[in-house]
């Protein structure tokens, strides 16, 4: 824990935000310091010792730093601040509250408090006095944005504690003494509901990590009924740059059914963030009513914004994460891009002038991915209570070439692919998730195919392959017309193609940007798969091979028109009376 | 080059590379600038008292015993309304034979905004080029470039887009231009009586290339005190960023840095970043929006320098040769605009969106069509009606001569699919197709 005497030290080298720092005393690695610069300072993060020499990355940028500054260590890692309050703000990477910065720009050395300090919270206890507790354990809880936030025993308090006092339930403030615990040897402890966390340790206060096994609703057609995703799940959206990634993450973190979501962009656009902070506040959450804001937490560093922090920031975010999942909550982490992190990680790598990896990434860099999306997962805490991370990060990978260290290290760790198509997007064809290459592992899970048997349906599984196969067995037969020309095919060729067109336009596009159509619900979900499988399976009789695409447009765009329109609504089946005029006419 | 009385002068480097000197110095800070012989340097580097200096005009003929002077202060620029009209070098120092600007002294280079202090863009920028407005609608706070060949036109798409933009103040960051185009950005902001709400930071092909990685700032510290200060909106044009990322290499070359990709530095993308990331809506109604142009080699966006600018910006301009009309279009297919969706249907007609997807849609199918043409297979009926659509979408849509309002645009491509398309194919949603399908 913190150590009494804190180590100093001075500059004695600086390149960009690398500094060397000659220290006095003992350091840890990634120990935290501060860097005195004028009035202002720096915090910075332990990334080598060499001897006397404490390599430290600065969290700002050390223009005018000088050698000779003085720098003082804290005794402790990069830590967050875990209380009630956490729901709606925005951080930065380091989780400064940006609110409560002033002035237009950001200011170099100024941080501010994660929480409110003065708010008072209904506080109900949920322990009593006597109970044996441990870390992660549920003392309490608040009503923050109408989640219920558990004052859990904090995490850092290792074995086994008695409650001596436990306050009944009131209003205060997080710094309030909520309880006082002791351990075996007597000695007490006073508990606030505040406690601070290391981001980069996984806080790991649960009974089990089981595979997750239970479908989590996006509202994305190509996700949820091609490829799920599932509670706990990890996923990854690689792609070329303007193919959709963030509209795809976006779109998810409004409509997914989750508790808590939290958007960590991470390198990417001020204008995205700025999006999220002016859209949340007015959409609501259709599942609770309430707006989208009061269920998000936002860490927001952008491009713009110093490099090192950015490494930070996913990492803020995922513990975050994991203090609301404690808390047997539904948690969807979202980190747009991952690669801005591993080029952070890339550029620090240079400076220290380490041994590089492919293209010039460290030789760690698949396992820090991989021992971030670890961090993810569905999980029995320890009072037999559910809670989730679900993590999605996208993939920016150079030049679009998906044998890139990033993207291919990233497959490594994620069980749900969902690549974007240059081409696809090229043609409009929204989300551009390409429909072969794509895939969820967790389709083959027994446990998985057991949940959609039983809570979509029991030929869900079976329609879902078919539909696969039919885009399949369309690519090959449009490869085919390609090749030998539309009259050198037999027609059902052009019948196959055409019905892969179907599944295409009707189930994989979906307008991101219209009320309707860009969330459909499992039920929506189910009911047009198995109507479009009828089509599919139906036979027609063609006379050339003209009518079939002439056909199959109107077919589509019937169909598209319902996909427009309510579900189930007099509007709805109008469309759906003139589609089967269509098909009759057509029926063999 | 200014200096001060009490200014400690340094005579002895010990290390000269390519493109920095070395020496010993004592309370310099990190980033300052500093005189090599009358030459501008910035320290990169701080080893115990050895300082590393980068010289921006490289360091070609500087002796050891050069004299060095520390200013002890980044780079500036002088701020105030006396700006307007006039051309500077990459220094900040007036090149039009106008007197000193007298102002506020500012560093370049300045802080982010903090993200919950901007606005969401949601103003239209119209340009009468239907490519650009129809399809790849510009809003203002947007940063987006050019993606062109350099035997393209950018620089005049960009100087007409600047001059038909309704903004307070035209900023142009030129970086490696040649002297014909400066004399021709010159000439057409005179003509256009627009001179006096024009400001210039110009590096041309004559001067060092390692002097316009100051030009990008300069342009944009400018632009900072008319957006904040005087909540004007103000324009900037970077051009060419391409040759600005090539000095960026040249310093990391010269300095032993372990290249990445296309021999860029690894820190391309956060250098890029920090230029494009200064665009900005403000709530005061300010507001600073960058088009730049970065030119390609044989039209490859995979390069690291169009493929990080890609990553960063707010979409592309992609400008090519349509040889089926003999003109420059602005290409449907790779450009984009990422902010469209935030004014269009909005603040345009609420038919603007989907005509615009459906009219991509039938001109990539006319791109199919030819495909199968080129390998020798004969057309379908629709095949053929793409591909007259296509001709005259180019033509009256997408060639960057075209100069129409965006009701007009709209209303030339419904006239085209109702004259190649049954409604079906165009599949637009129903009320829409009842109220604009054109008789
Ligand atoms: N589902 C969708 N529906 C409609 N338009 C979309 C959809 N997805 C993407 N787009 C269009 O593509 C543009 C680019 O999408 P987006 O910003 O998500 O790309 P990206 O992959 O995140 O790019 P980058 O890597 O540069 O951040 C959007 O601005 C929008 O115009
Ligand atoms: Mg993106």
């Amino acid at each position: 824990m913190e150590k009494e005497n804190r180590t100093t030290g001075k500059v004695v080298g600086i390149v960009a935000n690398l500094v060397m720092v000659e220290v006095n005393g003992p350091v840890s690695q990634n120990e935290i310091c501060f860097i005195t610069l004028k009035q202002e300072s720096l915090m910075a993060e332990v990334i080598k010792i060499m001897g006397k020499i404490a390599y430290v990355q600065v969290f700002e940028s050390t223009r005018g730093l000088m050698p000779g500054s003085k720098v003082e260590f804290q005794g402790h890692m990069l830590e967050v601040t875990l209380g009630p309050g956490i729901l709606s703000r925005n951080y930065d990477g380091l989780q400064n509250d940006l609110d409560k910065m002033e002035g237009i720009f950001l200011k170099r050395g100024e941080y501010t408090d994660p929480l409110n300090r003065e708010k008072k919270w209904s506080f109900k206890p949920l322990a009593k006095v006597g109970d044996e507790v441990k870390a992660g354990d549920w003392l309490g809880e608040v009503n923050e944005n109408d989640q219920p936030h558990k004052i859990m025993l904090p995490f850092k308090m290792k074995g086994t504690y008695t409650i001596k006092k436990i306050v009944d339930e009131g209003e205060y403030t997080v710094d309030h003494q909520i309880a006082v615990v002791t351990n075996g040897d007597g000695t007490e402890t006073n508990l606030t509901m505040v406690q601070k966390w290391p981001v980069k340790v996984a806080i790991g206060d649960y009974r089990e990590k089981p595979r997750p096994f239970k479908l989590l609703e996006t509202g994305v057609r190509c996700m949820d009924t091609l490829n799920p995703i599932t509670e706990g799940g990890t996923g990854f959206i690689p792609g070329p740059f303007g193919t959709g990634k963030t509209v795809l993450q976006h779109a998810i973190s409004k409509q997914a059914e989750a508790d808590i979501v939290i958007i960590a962009a991470c390198g990417e656009r001020a204008n995205e963030v700025v999006e999220v902070f002016t859209e949340f506040p007015e959409l609501e959450d259709p599942r609770t009513g309430k707006k989208l804001i009061e269920r998000t937490i936002i860490i927001a560093n952008t491009s713009n914004m110093p490099v090192a922090a950015r490494e930070a920031s996913v990492y803020t975010a995922m513990t975050i994460g994991e203090y609301y999942r404690a808390m047997g909550l539904k948690v969807l982490l979202m980190a747009d891009s991952t690669s801005r992190w591993a080029q952070a990680l890339r550029e620090m790598s240079n400076r220290l002038e380490e041994l590089p990896g492919p293209d010039a990434f460290p030789m760690d860099l698949s396992a820090v991915i991989s021992n971030f999306y670890s961090r993810a997962g569905y999980v029995f805490l320890n009072n037999g209570k559910t809670g989730s991370i679900t993590f999605i990060g996208t993939v920016s990978p150079a030049g679009g070439n998906l044998k890139e260290p990033v993207t291919e290290s990233t497959r490594k760790a994620a069980r749900c692919f969902y690549g974007l198509s240059q081409a696809r997007a090229d043609s409009k064809r929204y989300p551009a998730i390409d429909p072969i290459d794509s895939y969820s592992k967790y389709l083959e899970y027994p446990e998985v195919q057991d949940y959609l048997l039983k809570n979509v349906g029991e030929d869900w599984l079976t329609d879902v392959l078919k539909a696969k196969d039919v885009l399949l067995r369309g690519k090959e037969a449009m490869e085919q017309i390609n090749i030998l020309g539309d009259d050198g095919v037999p027609m059902a060729f052009h019948e196959t193609f055409w019905k892969s067109e179907l599944i295409d336009f009707v189930i994989l596009q979906q307008d991101a940007f219209d009320n309707i159509d860009a969330s459909t619900p499992m039920k929506r979900q189910q009911y047009m798969l198995s109507k479009i499988l009828s089509v599919v399976e139906s036979k027609f009789a063609f006379g050339h091979f003209e009518d079939v695409s002439t056909f199959f447009k109107e077919v589509i765009n019937e169909f598209k028109q319902m996909n427009y329109t309510e579900f189930d609504t007099e509007d709805f089946r109008k469309h759906e009376q003139t589609l089967e005029e269509i098909l009759n006419k057509r029926a063999n | 080059m200014e200096s001060q009385a009490f200014q400690k002068i340094y005579t002895k480097l010990t290390n000269i590379t390519k493109a920095t000197v070395t020496l010993k110095a004592t309370g310099v800070g990190y980033d300052e600038i500093a005189s090599v012989n009358g030459k501008l340097a910035q320290v990169v580097k701080i080893a115990g008292d050895d300082i590393t200096l980068q010289i921006f005009e490289g360091t070609e003929g500087i002796p050891t015993n050069a004299e060095i002077s520390f200013l002890g202060r980044p780079p500036q620029l002088t701020v105030s309304d006396e700006l307007a009209g006039r051309f500077f070098n990459a220094f900040g120092n007036p090149i039009d034979g106008g007197p000193e600007i007298q102002g506020e002294v500012r560093d370049i280079g300045s802080p982010s905004v903090n993200p919950v202090r901007r606005d969401q863009p949601s103003n239209l920028i119209a340009t009468g080029i239907a490519g650009i407005d129809l399809n790849n609608t510009l809003v203002s706070g947007q940063k987006i470039p050019f993606f062109a060949d350099p035997d393209q036109p950018y620089n005049q798409v960009m100087a007409m887009v600047a001059l038909r933009a309704k903004t307070d103040k035209i900023i142009l960051g030129g970086m490696g231009l040649t002297n014909d185009d400066y004399l021709y950005f010159k000439n057409v902001f005179d003509n256009a009586g627009a001179l006096d709400r024009i400001i210039s930071f110009v590096n041309t092909t004559e001067n060092p290339p390692v002097e316009r990685l100051l030009v990008p700032d300069m342009a944009l510290t400018a632009a900072e005190y008319f957006a904040v200060d005087k909540n004007e909106s103000v324009l900037v044009l970077l051009t060419d960023m391409t040759l600005y990322a090539d000095a960026l290499s040249i310093v990391s070359n010269r300095m032993d840095q372990i290249p990445s990709k296309d021999s860029m530095p690894g820190s391309l993308y956060s250098d890029l970043a920090r230029i494009y990331e200064k665009a900005v809506q403000f709530p005061s109604g300010g507001s600073i929006t960058i088009i730049a142009v970065t030119t390609l080699s044989g039209g490859d966006i995979t390069h690291a320098i169009p493929d990080n600018t890609g990553y960063i910006t707010e979409g592309q301009l992609f400008l090519r040769r349509d040889t089926e009309i003999g003109k420059v279009i602005v290409d449907p297919f790779r450009s984009l605009s990422r902010l469209k969706q935030l004014v269009i249907g909005k603040q345009t007609r609420e038919d603007h969106p989907q005509v615009m997807n459906t009219a991509i849609r039938l001109y990539a199918d006319a791109a199919n069509a030819r495909t199968k043409l080129e390998n020798g297979f004969d057309l379908t009926d629709y095949d053929e009606r793409t591909l007259s659509f296509a001709k005259e979408y180019s033509e009256r849509i997408l060639a960057i001569d075209v100069n129409v309002d965006t009701d007009t645009m709209l209303d030339i491509t419904w006239e085209l699919f109702g004259r190649h398309f049954k409604k079906a194919e165009v599949a637009i949603k129903e009320n829409l197709v009842a109220k604009y399908w054109a008789q």
